[in-house]
């Protein structure tokens, strides 16, 4: 491997080559850019006057050089001085003045872009590792962390339990923490298609809005409490599962996302086109909240007949009540989603589908009916998404078709694909750090769904199986096993 | 008395390919019985239209008497034919265990234990790995887990589809000389598909030779391996 590197830093640079490179390609620049950029048609007087904007597209033209030839000097193994180039461009690019914010954001991108290529590049020569040495201690660590978890699911678990006691919690923080309890059910219920069962769904979302639907239409026209339709709605999502598995579960990997993926757009487009039966574009409103337990209701002048919650344990109205309350219930619904998942991975249905993760020829071999096991995922995996889809419709009073874009099943599938396929910590962290960042970069208006972008290129470079991508054995040594082995090796050796 | 499997002029297809052009040969119960042949003769196709997949589009096959030519794979599996697939297929992620727990989804619980305790003595080496992720285990510890889990299910035959495929000769010896003991102690019929013929033959107790989709010729495994024809065709140059 020194070796390698060794041969690797010796060989000339074919600077020639480079600037062949960097030369066609500006070129091309040139020729896209004159017009399009070079010449503007702008109102002047009573016509039209063509400018000319050349200083732009020479600007553009250098910037195209540059970059190209810091990417062809990349490939011929020059690390360090691209580095200090590209991090000098994306940094200098502040202080210096633009002809226009497009050409200074593109410089920025660029330097960061080969600043962080270089940056690995680097890396890679400098150590003497392997590359199947890297990822083996990738794994180490992640296995470490994975113990380190045993304890941290506990804390995590804590935290969200008392975080609505606790003094900085308002209004504001309990409604991001619902939303992001939110996403972690819907991710640890697309993890047992997609994580567990190795299925690539990409319409999960569909799911979502029957639950919704469901809620809010069986609320809103027979008055039925939360807590009947809760049910309803799952067993609802889980027919449509099964519907949509019936015809696609015959096909496989990409075929398999695609259909999945137009599956989501037929619900959404059928509500959205739906007017009498689901308001179509407008959406419905209205919804009915939930009551506790059927119990008491969350209001401070309740009708006649009707228990106040504040009244039921005799303390005074405040309308963070009900929020509270919502976000419990979140909690435990997710909760009752992992503890699902927990424990089925250590029965059969569980392990038959990890096994079709891994391997779903051999698992025909073995005797499983692929297609029963994959059908059971899927309705499964819906009916949690209908539960979720239920709350959610609860929670927002109101739900429109928008809220079931495709855009959310690529969110829940990113937090399922970025915290580690079938990982249900990596999934909260996941969720949490996609709540979290989108909040914390509000301020960016448009340009979040970028940081989001530029923070799943980097996990996928460092981190390719996501973050938690280390599988917990769902039997390490059998308990029961290992004490009569103990019990026959010291027969052997007495 | 039937044999125990039957395969009676088989035809498979690949879309419009024939890759087998009626093939007819029988396992007797508690034998050995090989499959020798070149890449591409139709060995592994063979043995996975036993297992229906491919099915057959003509002929026959019965197991134990009962025709399992239009039988889904899953379901020909639980009636007692086991196979280790070409490529060993463990399950990389998941531990020793875990794979052998896979290979009895469709045998009794009850006697979980005691088949888990015969694959041990067969290979002791798998007891070493149990916890161990099944994808960092050698080629040949592989194998062995792939023959194990098959074994798992409680099958009256086993098929093997090349068990010597990429694995050093002190190993392949290794393989065989436990597929003898199977079949000896366990009275375990064994269906092998090999191009490895030497080792094969030598262990086998008839043998059939199969050559672009058809039977050429069959006979003991002593006979073939003194045969100058299969010689020539599959021992020359090596061993």
């Amino acid at each position: 491997m020194t070796e390698t590197v060794m041969v690797d830093s010796a060989r000339a640079v074919d600077w020639w080559a480079v600037v062949k490179e960097a030369a066609i390609t500006a070129a091309i620049g040139l020729a896209l850019t004159v017009i399009m950029v070079g010449l503007r048609t702008v109102e002047s007087g009573g016509g039209l006057i063509i400018e000319t904007h050349l200083t732009e597209v020479a600007w553009f033209v250098v910037l195209v050089f540059v970059g190209r030839a810091g990417m062809a000097l990349l490939r011929q193994g020059v690390a360090v001085p691209v580095l200090v180039v590209s991090l000098a461009v994306a940094v200098g690019c502040w202080f210096v003045h633009f002809p226009s914010s497009v050409l200074q954001l593109l410089a920025f991108t660029a330097g960061a872009v080969l600043a962080i290529r270089a940056l690995v590049l680097a890396r890679i020569h400098r150590s003497p590792l392997s590359a199947q040495e890297r990822d083996q201690r990738m794994d180490r660590l992640g296995a470490r962390f994975q113990d380190a978890a045993r304890y941290l699911g506990p804390a995590l678990l804590a935290f969200a339990a008392v975080l609505p006691l606790l003094p900085f919690a308002d209004r504001y923080i309990i409604d991001i923490g619902t939303l992001a309890l939110t996403y972690v059910m819907l991710g640890w219920g697309l993890n047992i298609v997609v994580g567990l069962a190795g299925l690539l769904d990409l319409g999960y979302v569909a799911f979502y809005a029957v639950g919704a639907y469901s809620y809010a239409l069986l609320g809103s026209y027979f008055g039925w409490s939360f807590w009947v339709c809760l049910p309803l709605a799952g067993i609802m999502a889980s027919c449509f599962g099964l519907l949509l598995g019936f015809p696609v579960l015959r096909l496989r990997g990409d075929y398999f996302a695609i259909v999945t993926l137009g599956f989501g757009e037929m619900i959404r487009i059928i509500l959205l086109n739906w007017y009498n039966f689901t308001g179509g574009p407008n959406g419905l409103t209205g919804i009915p909240r939930p009551s506790f337990f059927g119990i008491a209701v969350f209001e401070r002048s309740p009708p006649d007949g009707v228990l106040a919650f504040n009244d039921l344990f005799g303390i005074p109205f405040s309308t963070l009540q009900r929020v509270d309350f919502l976000y419990y219930l979140i909690l435990v619904l997710a909760l009752i989603v992992n503890f699902f998942t927990l424990r089925i991975r250590r029965l059969p249905l569980g392990r038959a589908w990890e096994a079709l993760r891994e391997d779903d020829i051999a698992c025909t071999a073995l005797g499983i009916n692929r297609t029963n096991i994959k059908l059971a995922a899927f309705a499964i995996a819906a009916m949690f998404g209908g539960f979720a889809g239920s709350f959610f419709a609860t929670r927002q009073g109101f739900i429109s078709p928008e809220s079931f874009s495709f855009m959310e099943s690529a969110v829940i599938l990113a937090i399922v694909v970025l915290g580690g396929m079938g990982s249900q910590l990596g999934v909260v962290i996941a969720a949490v750090l996609w709540v979290g960042l989108t909040e914390f970069f509000r301020d960016l208006a448009q340009y979040r769904m970028l940081a989001f972008g530029l923070g799943m290129v980097l996990i996928m470079v460092w981190r390719p199986r996501g973050l938690l991508a280390h599988r917990d054995p769902t039997l390490l040594l059998h308990p029961r096993l290992t004490a009569r082995q103990r019990q026959r090796e010291a027969e052997n050796r007495a | 008395m039937t044999a125990m499997l039957t395969v009676s002029g088989v035809k498979t297809f690949y879309g419009s390919i024939e890759a087998l052009k009626g093939v007819d040969l029988i396992v007797e119960e508690g034998e050995i019985v090989t499959l020798i042949g070149a890449n591409g003769a139709g060995k592994s196709t063979l043995l996975m239209t036993v297992c229906g997949s491919p099915q057959a589009r003509y002929g026959r096959i019965t197991f134990e008497g009962r025709d399992i030519t239009r039988v889904p794979t899953f379901e020909i599996v639980r009636r007692g034919i086991a196979q280790s697939p070409e490529g060993r297929r463990i399950f990389g992620r998941m531990t020793v265990l875990e794979n052998l727990q896979m290979g009895a989804v469709t045998a009794r619980a009850a006697t979980f234990d005691r088949d888990l305790e015969r694959v041990f003595t067969l290979f002791p080496r798998l007891k070493e790995r149990l916890s161990q992720r099944a994808g960092t285990m050698s080629g040949g510890e592989q194998q062995m887990l792939a023959i194990g889990r098959a074994l798992m299910s409680q099958p009256r035959l086993l098929l093997l589809d090349e068990p010597s495929l990429g694995l050093a000769p002190l190993v392949v010896k290794q393989i065989f000389e436990v597929i003898r003991e199977i079949n000896r102690e366990q009275g375990m019929t064994v269906f092998l598909v090999e191009q490895n013929a030497y080792h094969a033959l030598k262990l086998a107790h008839r043998a059939y030779v199969l050559v672009t989709g058809r039977i050429t010729m069959s006979g003991t495994g002593a006979e073939l391996l003194a045969n100058p024809e299969v010689r020539t065709a599959y021992l020359e140059g090596g061993h």
